[in-house]
């Protein structure tokens, strides 16, 4: 598992590469929640994660709460139709706004 | 500042240990680590096994360091785990002597009984690998489900109207066009049916993790295999069914059990769970050891002097429930699922075993069933007993309540059934019934919502059977037949089973519906078997606790069959929801103190006021003044019910409503569909204000307004 971060158009663009679970959900969390700052626009690129386990998915709803509370805004975006299914049926897909498409998802966070 | 616990003191291996804390029991998460914690009162030494999941070969085993145990506890904090990919066990050290009831055998690893996660059957119906020395095992939850505003719904108990269903057979049938049939997630997808239906809350059948293969077997019929099907036997009593969650694979049946509470609750349907404290799934002296008879036998069971198994239950053994600790692990296991799992009510197993010391015999003051209806936690929640055990033990009527506990009435089910078939005899007991048993529970002070009226449930007929079938036709199940009930009370309306006969169709819709309008309109709280509203047929099998096929699974394609059917129920229901005095708090007082003139109910039959209670009388009527509805705080229309179960057409004269009202009808199961039943407001008046003409064997219910 790897993550890019890069800034364009005020976004923050995290993509992330390969399976989100509890060996590499921890990793992840110590990256992405600093992105969390008053305001920000996070979307998060998991068109190449094939695989997202219960820690990956909490690792999620974290960086939701942390983002919403200080006014921020999330987006996912390429979320594989198996972890769409998955967070649909355990409830984490309510909390999220999800996008096929990178673009997509920069007009939902526009 | 920092915590001086997250550092370790002692280590094993590359595993770095800190002696734990021996409060909550299992294995909890703390700053660093995982809190795992065990209690036996046997145990000369415990040792903690950690695999990585799946794994046959344990990855560790550490044995607790003797600073590591308070009193019987064994507490051990270790560091640096991958939670979400271990899985535990115990090796338990100590005496091995059954006859004097010692099974302690470190050779075997033991499953906690607090786990909270439970793998090795993660997928219904996948043969395990019997090789595996550790068959169910232990892992951790993280319990961090995110519930917004949700909270269990409360809803007064008088106003339940419940629906009894088993998890996997609902939506396992490819008619039920769902995503993941037979699984948590699938009953999200039928919330929609289940609001039109018009149900509070449902009851799901057990989904404390079970082995679906514990005694499977082929049929001798049909050579499919069969299992445990309904799961009345506990593998853990904290951890959900594995194999009714669509990510079960995944090791996520927690956060789908949570879900699936909250969108119910978002919809205004509550979750009780029928759960069996009664045994276990370690049966007799025969059956495997998976946890408790390996940790601490001597407490968890009821055993006879010479080290067998009580069998209170039926099933092999029996759970020494009021043993002080096991009081608390039952206790301990409600409050977590209704703290947790915001579950809003418990439906107990033959739960007069709940009432019986260690040696068996009923407490007059049982403290498990004191502690549970006063506990802080479970204070709103429902309890709800099925107040008899294999043992011998009948109290519908004297279940020690406590001021809390309702009763599943097999009175009620027992009455109604005879009075619907025809028989002599029963006016009385069904005037009873028909008030939430005040005969059974007034006196007690018991309120009229104790009585869980139900005609059917999933011990016996379905609904359409019970008109369809005189006796049990259990050949399936593989026992000769010699299973199930015998005194179904049943009538197969002239044919045994299916018919092309339109007579005998026509009358057992008629039934059907006469059935399901007794419950609708009795006092207490009506319970619906699964399917019933739709005519759903198990052939005549009175106990199908091993099929997982047609027998159990709901056919949608009924839906479509019996529509009529399904929406007469329907409009029973929301009938039932729009009159208040339907739903009593108190019982009746048989006399009008509102003022209005008309007693709160008074008693008909083909002359108004007058009803026959003869031995040969076949007919009763009610009527209900809804100027008394809820003691009077909650003015309602007048309801009248005519019930002619005489094999012909009588005359039933009406008593006279206040000047200004009329009587309109609401259903009438003597008429054909659509004729059967309208949208409650929507009743057209009566064109008689006399009486009205009631066909045989038929149900009429007016509205006064």
């Amino acid at each position: 598992m790897d993550i890019k971060i890069k800034e364009t158009q005020g976004i923050t663009i995290a993509t992330v590469n390969g399976d989100v679970d509890g060996s590499t959900a921890a990793t992840l969390q110590e990256q992405i929640l600093p992105l969390a700052q008053a305001g920000s626009k996070i979307l998060l690129d998991m068109s190449n994660v094939p695989y997202m386990s219960s820690a990956g998915l909490r690792m999620l709803l974290s960086l939701y709460r942390k983002a919403t509370s200080v006014d921020g805004k999330l987006v996912l975006v390429g979320l594989s139709e198996e972890i769409l299914d998955t967070m649909s049926i355990t409830g984490f897909l309510d909390f999220f706004t999800t996008c096929d498409t990178v673009d997509a998802g920069i007009a939902a966070l526009q | 500042m920092e915590r001086v616990d997250i550092h370790p003191t002692h280590q094993h291996g590359n595993f770095k240990l800190r002696a734990g804390r021996p409060l909550p029991f299992g294995a909890t998460l703390v700053p660093g680590g995982v809190n795992f914690s065990i209690f036996s009162s046997v145990a000369t030494g415990c040792t903690l096994v950690l695999f990585e999941r799946h794994a046959l070969k344990p990855m560790a085993e550490i044995p607790f360091p003797s600073e590591f145990r308070i009193g019987n506890v064994f507490a051990m904090i270790v560091f640096g785990l991958d939670y979400e990919n271990i899985e535990y066990g115990y090796r338990i050290e100590g005496p091995y002597d059954p006859p004097a009831g010692f099974w302690c055998d470190p050779s075997k690893i033991v499953m906690d009984p607090y786990a909270k996660v439970i793998g090795g059957r993660d997928v219904w119906g996948k043969p395990p690998n019997w090789d595996d020395p550790y068959q169910h095992r232990a892992r951790i939850a993280l319990d961090d489900f995110d519930w917004g505003d949700d909270r269990p719904l409360e809803i007064p108990p008088e106003d339940q109207i419940i629906y009894e269903m088993h998890v996997r057979s609902f939506t396992r049938h490819p008619s039920a066009g769902v995503k993941h049939p037979g699984t948590f997630a699938g009953i999200v997808e039928k919330i929609p049916y289940l609001k039109e239906l018009g149900v509070t809350s449902i009851e799901l059948m057990p989904i404390y993790e079970f082995d679906e293969f514990e005694n499977s077997r082929p049929s001798p019929v049909t050579g499919e295999t069969l299992y445990n099907y309904w799961g009345y036997s506990t593998v853990g009593f904290f951890a959900p069914k594995a194999g009714y969650a669509a990510t079960g694979k995944f090791g996520m049946q927690v956060d789908e059990v949570k879900n699936l509470v909250k969108q119910l609750h978002k919809n205004g349907i509550e979750v009780i769970l029928d759960v069996v404290f009664n045994h276990t799934a370690e049966g007799n002296e025969k059956g495997p050891v998976i946890s408790f008879r390996g940790i601490d036998n001597k407490t968890y069971y009821m055993l006879t002097p010479e080290g067998y198994y009580f069998n209170f239950s039926g099933c092999g053994n029996t759970l020494n429930c009021n043993n002080p600790i096991v009081r608390n692990i039952v206790l301990d296991c409600l409050r977590y699922w209704a703290a947790e799992y915001h579950i809003d009510g418990f439906r107990f197993d033959l739960a007069s075993i709940l009432g019986r010391d260690p040696w068996g015999a009923p407490l007059s003051n049982p403290p498990l069933l004191e502690s549970l209806a006063f506990d802080p936690i479970l204070a709103h929640c429902k309890l709800i007993a099925e107040a008899w055990d294999a043992g011998g033990l009948y109290q519908v009527g004297t279940f020690p309540a406590f001021g809390r506990w309702a009763e599943w009435n097999g009175k009620y089910r027992d009455t109604v059934r005879r009075f619907l078939k025809g028989d002599g005899g029963t006016i009385g007991d069904m005037a009873q019934r028909l008030q939430g048993s005040p005969d059974l529970y007034a006196r007690a002070g018991r309120a009229p919502a104790t009585s869980i009226n139900f005609i059917t449930a999933h011990d016996g007929f379905t609904l359409y059977d019970l008109v369809s079938y005189n006796v049990k036709h259990n050949e399936a199940n593989g026992e000769n037949n010699n299973d199930g009930a015998n005194d179904n009370e049943s009538w197969n309306c002239g044919v045994e089973g299916e018919t092309d006969d339109p007579g005998i169709i026509a009358l057992r819709q008629r039934q059907m519906r006469n059935a399901m309008a007794m419950l609708l309109v009795s006092q207490g709280v009506p319970m619906i078997l699964m399917g019933d509203e739709v005519g759903r047929t198990q052939y005549g099998n009175n106990n199908t606790y091993c099929h997982d096929n047609e027998l159990n699974w709901l056919d949608w394609g009924l839906l479509q069959k019996n529509a009529h059917l399904f929406r007469f129920v329907k409009h029973c229901i929301a009938f039932r929801r729009a009159h208040p005095v339907l739903r009593h708090r108190e019982h009746f007082r048989n006399q009008d103190y509102v003022g209005s003139g008309y007693p709160d109910i008074s008693w008909h039959g083909t002359q108004a006021w007058h009803a026959d209670w003869s031995p040969t009388s076949r007919t009763l009527a009610f009527m209900l003044c809804g100027k008394h509805a809820k003691n009077g705080s909650t003015p309602d229309d007048f309801i009248y019910v005519a019930m002619n179960m005489y094999w012909e057409a009588l005359w039933f004269e009406l008593p006279r409503l206040p000047v200004g009202l009329q009587w309109h009808v609401f259903a009438n199961t003597g008429v054909a569909a659509p004729g059967d039943s309208c949208e409650p407001g929507q009743e057209p008046p009566l064109a008689d204000q006399k009486g009205l003409l009631l066909g045989d064997r038929s149900v009429a219910i007016l509205v006064g307004r």
